[in-house]
């Protein structure tokens, strides 16, 4: 196939101090809470078609998993510059935040509508200072980027019968091309996982890091029996699918067959290459409701572990996209394919008919990930879709199996 | 004795006892079934079961190789596999069919 060609075509990216590199430049616009919300979001309004996100936390109480979350993402490889948008009587912690990102060297400025006048000011303000940054960015250069510094995540939304049997292990093949160049690949959604976390075990690295995965899974599964509902939509059903285990078992075939090297939470980088799974279900007792209340919650964690393009494969057609880093949306069903052609990006239901194999669709992947990290948007990039949303949860810390092979 | 299947039927896993629609099936439709022709009561879209054998209450039904849940009634070989018959090992299914409450009522 094409291998060579990819191995011989570098991306570019933009390097930051931390010496990751990003695929895009953006400017986030980032509230700190949802009184910050209208005033950051007219902002970014001004700045239609251009790479300015809109990114924040709508709580008022203080949470460390969002505060670890956001100074991920304002720091994430994609970002070159950040405005923070403050009511000024929140507790997040804006000084603590905009004090990391300087520290990046990026670009960093707070305004806080309390202290600048009201709406119509702040807009006026941060308008101007979006603008300065825009104009900043716009001069910065790209170097060589190599494909093992690159992040790719995968989720599904809207999965159907023929998710498992078309798109996600389609993906599957394109992670395990992935890994083989040196990238790092992130898998998620334990609760999507359940009756799967024995055959995970068998490709764990280290026969620890297995066991830290069942326990995770067992957690997801008593997670969301407490909650009373498990990972599965109405829409879930009308596409086939009939139980979690089976609706699982199709997700799970968009991790491939690499090793699992590691396990990690929302917001800790992947420290190699490869396969990483990601523990989206928080510690404790159920507290603050589901885990993730829809598909952009976890792009944004997989985005604060660092991933530069999310492979979104659905079913049902999702047509969602998100702020800082672009979604490919990988269709599994023919027909849907037919009716959302503007938003998906791939046809893996071709499969179903014969005209594409699993390794074709995998190779097709691998390429699209290629064009879109080197600049080419994604259709939902192209529609100008920024969906995000961040809520209350809480970690405890990675435990020391999680990690067994550790970046030197 | 023929064990032919409908070509629009696709067996993932050797062992599995249900089949895949892999192109939308019309009511009154036969489809052949590991050689035993099945007439279809009712469309099935893609993406849905079929029962590839006789599965008894209480039997799991394979998948991938994988076991996706119990039936909780007999199914005849090519009947239609779904939330009527086939019931999590883990976590109840919730639908907005009738008679299926989406929000669990305490």
């Amino acid at each position: 196939m094409s291998t060579n060609t990819e191995r011989a075509a570098p991306l570019q990216g933009w390097l930051r101090s931390d010496g990751r590199k990003g695929i895009r430049n953006v400017v986030a616009v980032a509230y700190l809470v949802e009184c910050a919300h209208f005033v950051a979001s007219e902002i970014t309004q001004h700045f239609r078609g251009q790479p300015v996100h809109l990114i924040g936390f709508p709580g008022c109480y203080p949470n460390a998993y969002a505060d670890k979350v956001m100074r991920q993402l304002a720091t994430h490889p994609n970002v070159g510059a950040v405005l923070l948008v403050s009511l000024g009587c929140e507790s997040f912690d804006k000084r603590g935040l905009e004090t990391h990102i300087a520290d990046t060297d990026r670009p960093v400025h707070t305004l806080t509508i309390q202290d600048k006048g009201g709406t119509r000011s702040t807009i006026a303000q941060g308008v101007e200072w979006v603008q300065w940054a825009v104009e900043q960015l716009a001069e910065q250069p790209r170097v060589a980027m190599q494909w093992d510094e690159l992040v790719v995540a995968t989720i599904c939304g809207g999965s159907d019968g023929t998710s498992g049997i078309t798109a996600n292990p389609a993906v599957g093949r394109a992670f395990d091309r992935l890994i083989d160049e040196g990238a790092a690949c992130i898998f998620e959604e334990t609760g999507e996982l359940v009756g799967c976390e024995f055959h995970m075990k068998r490709r764990a690295a280290t026969p620890e890091l297995g066991d830290e995965i069942v326990r995770t899974v067992a957690k997801a599964a008593r997670y969301y029996a407490t909650l009373g509902h498990g990972s599965f939509a109405p829409g879930n059903a009308d596409g086939g699918l009939t139980t979690q285990e089976e609706k699982s078992l199709g997700a799970y075939a968009k991790s491939g067959d690499s090793q699992i090297v590691g396990l990690i939470k929302p917001g800790d980088v992947p420290p190699t290459g490869g396969l990483y799974l990601l523990d989206v279900v928080p510690d404790g007792e159920v507290r603050f409701g589901f885990p993730n209340i829809s598909d952009n919650a976890e792009i944004v964690e997989l985005m604060a572990c660092g991933a530069h393009i999310t492979l979104f494969t659905t079913g049902r057609g999702s047509v969602v996209g998100s702020a800082i880093a672009p979604v490919i949306k990988i269709c599994a069903n023919p027909q849907t394919y037919a009716r959302l052609a503007e938003d998906m990006d791939v046809n893996a239901g071709r499969l179903l008919n014969g005209e594409a194999t699993l390794d074709e669709l995998g190779a097709e992947i691998v390429t699209l990930v290629h064009e879109v990290a080197n600049g080419a948007p994604s259709k939902s990039e192209a529609l100008g879709h920024q969906e995000f949303i961040l809520t209350y949860k809480q970690f405890e810390p990675l435990g020391p199996a999680c990690l067994p092979i550790r970046g030197v | 004795m023929s064990t032919e299947t409908d070509r629009r039927l696709l067996l993932i896993g050797p062992q599995d006892n249900c089949l895949i629609v892999c192109a939308p099936l019309a009511a009154g439709e036969s489809v052949l079934v590991e050689g035993v022709p099945v007439t279809l009561p009712q469309a099935v879209a893609i993406g849905h079961k079929l029962a590839r054998t006789a599965i008894a209450t209480g039997q799991k039904v394979l998948r991938y190789g994988a076991i996706i849940g119990s039936a909780t009634q007999p199914i005849a070989q090519g009947e239609h596999i779904h939330t009527h018959n086939l019931a999590s090992d883990y976590l109840p299914t919730y639908t907005l069919e009738e008679g299926q409450s989406y929000v669990h009522q305490h």
